[in-house]
């Protein structure tokens, strides 16, 4: 309507200052008179820590503080938390280990803290970090996720065999019933490799206190800073609520590692009072891959029964999760409902059973990574499906075509109601796009070259837009999923938005102006978009699970909606008309049956002159807030198609194609979800090709740095086809499913179909480098990553 | 990174003599290998002497039948130089191969090979092509400059100044890059010069850049491709680490040895 409004592909108003170096982000920030922090960390896996002496560090030059756990526990500092109680089987609840901010008698992971330094500069906190001396009785350590269950190492004394919880989902008997029945049972072990997040802007905290007012004020790459100023005065107790500002400025993509409340945040906000000065830490690239918080690290078996017509009967996982040495934010419920929910994937699927085992290890804390849980149960569900239509002899399309869920709402047997899709559409789509008729065609042509050649499907779903509170609060989760919105207007017709989503790469200041302009007229450089502050914005939930364009937007839609009611009062005034005959159309108020119309920036005026109504019958101004809660979650789901051509000589696989189709629902800005389609393509063929965290028997991180971590580059990627199919969501006002996590979710089996179909077998590793590729071509079985 | 004094001098001479004067002075090129392990503190000069300021170091001339590149040439002077092209392009080709263009353009010939990375590409072209290392003291052949991983036979404050390459009648290049740092995980650098033909692997051994002899006599009866065929150099000799153990690299640097004699006799 305006050209800006819904569906626009407008240009993102914030690459303006991203793109000239004038975003600004907590590193860049300065406070008068700012120190500087610098960890201590612990270079062992695993030890006791016998003695810390100090004194040669506090005497070094500039030197402000140096502080210990014990520190921490004489001001009554609080241990961080994990948000979301998982019970097990037995209905115990899990075993969380105390997990101090300062390392107390013990450290369990390489990176973990044992002190931290405060100086002039970081220089100087640097030089005497090494002067702290550090007395470590060495312990051994596990680092293996298959074998922390019966590993004589104990991380926690709460567990004493490594064991979160045993947690299970869905319905054992019906499940085994139905494999009792199967035709045909299809086996799979699968190994989801861990991750190291790796935003290109590392973390970083600066923490300041005000001695006039007590005041604490923490500045911090967070994508949720209401829950970080939650957690850290009602459960850490570093300072009342009201009492503690958090604000999270420009912050350079998160990808999950910045939704939690780290250590060091923790100790910037509690030495800044101890030491009277604002205190800055910035994590170097090395502290960033020891200690951000990593992603996936599942070991899976799963198994799939199938009648004879190739019908899916049942599917049954047991999953072991490694979730590091402490509990993080949100880990707990990862690999659980956010994992097990999803293993009904596109498919009707009658009976569905599974088993999570949390374990702890002597590794960096494990938790959410773009799509949580969820990429973890597509690449069970893909994988199964797309080895099951192949030991059935059945056309992998067909069969998927065949097994999906075609009726809507549809009860999953584990949680899940979807409520809308076409999986057939986006499938057909797809298979137009990517050409699989011409498939066998270009397989010849590769056959000629010498290469061999192989085609896999995903067809993924995800549930977004976390989420309904009362749903979550019954599966443990310590808060509520909703979400927060305010829009104010000026008395000229400008708008600023007030939000709880946080955006942290994903365009909000375009996307959110856009949903004002198409529904209030107002241009989209006349719409600012203020976040990521606790003292402007009241409370929030923050973005992750792809839930900002769901949720978020749906309580900006909700406060516009209260906007324009509250509009249609100024102007029956203004217009001298019943409110019940002003209609909102097009940016203007008018009289309906007459030509008298007033412009959505004239009654914003009159709202604040207040000239034509009296004060006592309605009062002036125009701000109106909303708190959203979803009544579902939305389920994004969609169908990517993976072709890959492989050099037998090298074992190097390259991506020739990639089809992307999916249905996102109401889409608000193309380009904007076609860039997150992309970069979540990118990650999740990172993760299938190249990415793998490896530590070593000791628990060393062997790839802490790019040396040795291999990221996606542009040239290690294709073009990507992107199209799309749209099934508006039912459940929220503007039809919005969701798009930050699909590619992610959707690329890591279709890659390793489509390799496990040029190779033919399924004994390829992820990632499949081409060493594990060239083993599986020449030895039919390919070595585990590591060694 | 810990405090250093940092000396500019404008000739070698005075290079020389800064070296010698400062016990823990170290030279500094292009700072991509040397800087990194300064900031993370693997490294601690006391000081370091910029060789950027000397002109002399820095150029790239035909002499003779050789080709003569200053220590201080960037690995793009390398890569885009027409004297290069024109006389050894497999060698251009290998400065093309190196990092990204920050790294290209920063990065010298002198410091690569004073590193002696055994990831390093630049290694394998010296001995590939049977160079001529040029110091401020001496003149060192390729075979007696490289003495193991990390390790060369340059004493304490000796300058490269310049490295000379004898032009060959053929010469190319294949590297199967490492995924992660796309430093060499099995590069090949082949060579014929009359009855002089070079097989020089680097990336793969597990004590640096080698001589693989079996192809050069391979090689020696007929410079083809096919010559090569099924051939790899022993497991036994080759490193292992996560992106690749010793059976695969071996494979791969059979692999990049015909791929290197293919390009060199434009198969
Ligand atoms: C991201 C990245 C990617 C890279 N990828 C590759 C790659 O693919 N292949 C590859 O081969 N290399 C690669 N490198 C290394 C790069 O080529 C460096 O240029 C090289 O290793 C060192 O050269 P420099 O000029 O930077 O030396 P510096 O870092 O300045 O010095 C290195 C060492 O050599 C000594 N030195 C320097 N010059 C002289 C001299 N004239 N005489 C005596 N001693 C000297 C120094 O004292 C120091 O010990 C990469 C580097 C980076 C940072």
């Amino acid at each position: 309507m305006t050209g800006t409004g819904i569906g626009a592909p407008v240009r993102r108003k914030e690459d303006q200052r991203f793109i000239t170096g004038k975003g600004r982000y907590t590193d860049d920030l300065t406070r008068p008179g700012q120190a500087h922090a610098y960890f201590v960390r612990s270079p062992h896996a695993h030890a006791e820590i016998v003695k810390i002496d100090k004194a040669a560090a506090e005497a070094m030059p500039g030197v402000l503080a140096v502080l210990t756990g014990d520190d921490l526990a004489a001001d009554n500092i609080g241990g961080l938390i994990c948000g979301w109680m998982i019970h097990s089987k037995d209905g115990s609840p899990m075993k969380a280990g105390a997990h101090p901010a300062l390392a107390q008698g013990k450290v369990r992971y390489v990176g973990d803290h044992v002190a931290v330094v405060v100086a002039e500069t970081l220089a100087q906190a640097r030089d005497a970090a090494e002067a702290v001396e550090v007395d470590y009785k060495l312990l051994p350590a596990i680092a293996d996720t298959a074998t922390a269950r019966s590993s004589k190492v104990v991380v926690h004394d709460v567990a004493p065999d490594n064991t979160v919880y045993e947690w299970h989902l869905g319905d054992k008997d019906a499940t085994e019933a139905a494999f009792k029945k199967a035709k045909h049972v299809t086996t799979l072990d699968i190994t989801n490799n861990r991750l190291i997040p790796n935003p290109i802007e590392t973390r970083a905290a600066i923490g300041e206190y005000d001695m006039g007012t007590d005041n604490y004020t923490l500045y911090t790459t967070s994508q949720n800073p209401h829950v970080a100023r939650l957690v850290l005065s009602a459960f850490i107790g570093i300072a009342p609520e009201n009492k503690l500002r958090v604000i999270a400025p420009d912050v350079g993509g998160g990808f999950g590692s910045k939704i939690f409340i780290y250590a060091e945040e923790t100790v910037c906000v509690w030495a800044s009072k101890k030491v009277g000065r604002p205190v800055k830490w910035t994590s170097d690239r090395t502290e960033a891959f020891l200690s951000d918080a990593h992603g996936r690290d599942h070991v899976t078996r799963a198994q799939l029964a199938l009648d004879d017509n190739g019908k899916i009967l049942a599917l049954r996982a047991h999953t072991i999760a490694n979730l590091g040495a402490y509990l993080s934010t949100f880990s707990s419920s990862v690999p659980t409902y956010l994992y097990a929910p999803l293993l009904s994937g596109q498919y009707d699927i009658p009976a569905i059973y599974a088993e999570v085992d949390g374990v702890y290890t002597n590794t960096a804390p494990v938790d959410a990574y773009r799509g949580a849980g969820r990429p973890e149960a597509t690449f069970v569900v893909e994988r199964l499906v797309e080895v099951a239509a192949r030991e059935l002899g059945m056309d992998p399309a067909k069969f998927r075509k065949k097994n999906y869920i075609k009726r809507f709402p549809h009860q999953t047997p584990v949680i899940m109601n979807y409520d809308v899709g076409d999986y057939g559409a986006s499938l057909e789509k797809a298979l137009e796009m990517a050409d699989y008729k011409g498939f066998n065609k270009r397989k010849r042509e590769s056959a000629k070259k010498g290469k061999l050649r192989g085609i896999g499907f995903s067809s993924y779903i995800e549930a977004c837009g976390i989420a309904p509170s009362q749903a979550v609060g019954s599966l443990g989760a310590g808060v509520g999923l909703w979400e927060s919105a305010e829009v104010r207007v000026n008395p000229t017709g400008s708008v600023e938005v007030l939000t709880g989503s946080h955006s942290h790469g994903q365009g909000h200041e375009t996307t959110f102006a856009q949903l004002v302009s198409e529904r209030l007229g107002v241009d989209i450089n006349n719409v600012n978009i203020v976040h990521g502050d606790t003292d402007k914005v009241q409370f929030g939930m923050g973005t992750y699970g792809s839930r900002s364009g769901a949720v978020g937007m749906s309580a900006i839609t909700r406060a516009i909606d209260k906007v324009i009611e509250k509009g249609k009062k100024v102007a029956a005034y203004a217009m001298e008309a019943s409110d019940k005959d002003i209609e909102f159309a097009d940016g203007k108020f008018s009289v309906a049956g007459t030509d008298k119309s007033m412009a959505f920036g004239e009654i914003a005026l009159q709202a604040y002159i207040a000239h034509k109504f009296s004060g006592q019958d309605l009062e002036p101004g125009l701000k109106e807030g909303a708190f959203y809660d979803p009544t579902n979650f939305t389920f994004p789901a969609g169908v990517h198609i993976c072709e890959v051509e492989i050099d037998p000589d090298t074992g190097v696989t390259t991506i020739e194609r990639f089809t992307a189709v999916d249905d996102f629902g109401v889409v608000i800005n193309p380009m904007i979800v076609e860039g997150q389609v992309h970069g979540g393509i990118a990650q999740g063929v990172g993760q299938a090709l190249l990415e793998n965290a490896v530590y070593d028997e000791s628990g060393q991180l062997v790839t802490a740095s790019y040396m040795d971590y291999a990221m996606p580059r542009a040239d290690d990627l294709p073009s990507f086809d992107v199209g799309m199919t749209v099934t508006p969501c039912p459940s929220n006002p503007l039809g919005i499913k969701g798009c930050g996590e699909a590619g992610a979710i959707a690329a890591p089996p279709a890659v390793i179909n489509a390799i496990t179909n040029a190779v033919g077998h399924e004994d390829v590793p992820m990632p499949a480098t081409p060493r594990a590729v060239w083993h599986a071509i020449h030895k039919g079985k390919a070595p585990m990553a590591a060694e | 990174m810990h405090a250093f004094e940092y000396h500019r001098p404008s000739n070698v001479r005075q290079a020389a003599a800064l070296l010698q004067k400062n016990e823990d002075a170290k030279i500094v090129a292009g700072g991509h290998t040397l800087l990194p392990t300064m900031k993370q503190r693997l490294a601690a000069p006391s000081a370091l002497v910029d060789l950027g300021a000397m002109g002399e170091l820095r150029g790239i001339e035909k002499k003779g039948r050789a080709v003569v590149i200053g220590a201080m040439s960037t690995h793009a002077d390398v890569a885009t130089s027409d004297v290069v092209a024109e006389a050894i392009p497999g060698l251009a080709k290998l400065a093309e191969l190196i990092g990204d263009p920050a790294v290209r353009h920063r990065g010298t010939i002198g410091g690569s090979i004073a590193n002696n990375d055994p990831a390093a590409d630049y290694p394998a072209a010296c001995i590939g092509l049977g160079a001529t290392i040029i110091t401020n003291k001496r003149k060192i052949v390729a075979e007696e400059f490289f003495t193991g991983m990390f390790d060369t036979a340059l004493d304490e404050g000796e300058i490269i100044t310049k490295v000379s390459f004898p032009i060959p009648a053929k010469a190319a290049y294949a590297k199967f890059r490492n995924p992660a740092s796309r430093y060499a995980l099995a590069g090949v650098f082949v060579s014929k010069r009359g009855s002089d033909i070079r097989v020089a692997v680097t990336g793969a051994g597990s004590d640096g850049v080698f001589r693989w002899s079996e192809a050069e006599e391979a090689l020696a009866k007929r410079f083809a491709p096919k010559s090569l065929d099924g051939m790899s150099p022993p497991a036994s000799g080759m490193n292992t680490d996560i992106h690749a153990d010793a059976e695969y690299r071996a494979h791969l640097v059979g692999v990049m040895a015909r791929r290197a004699v293919a390009a060199a006799t434009g198969r």
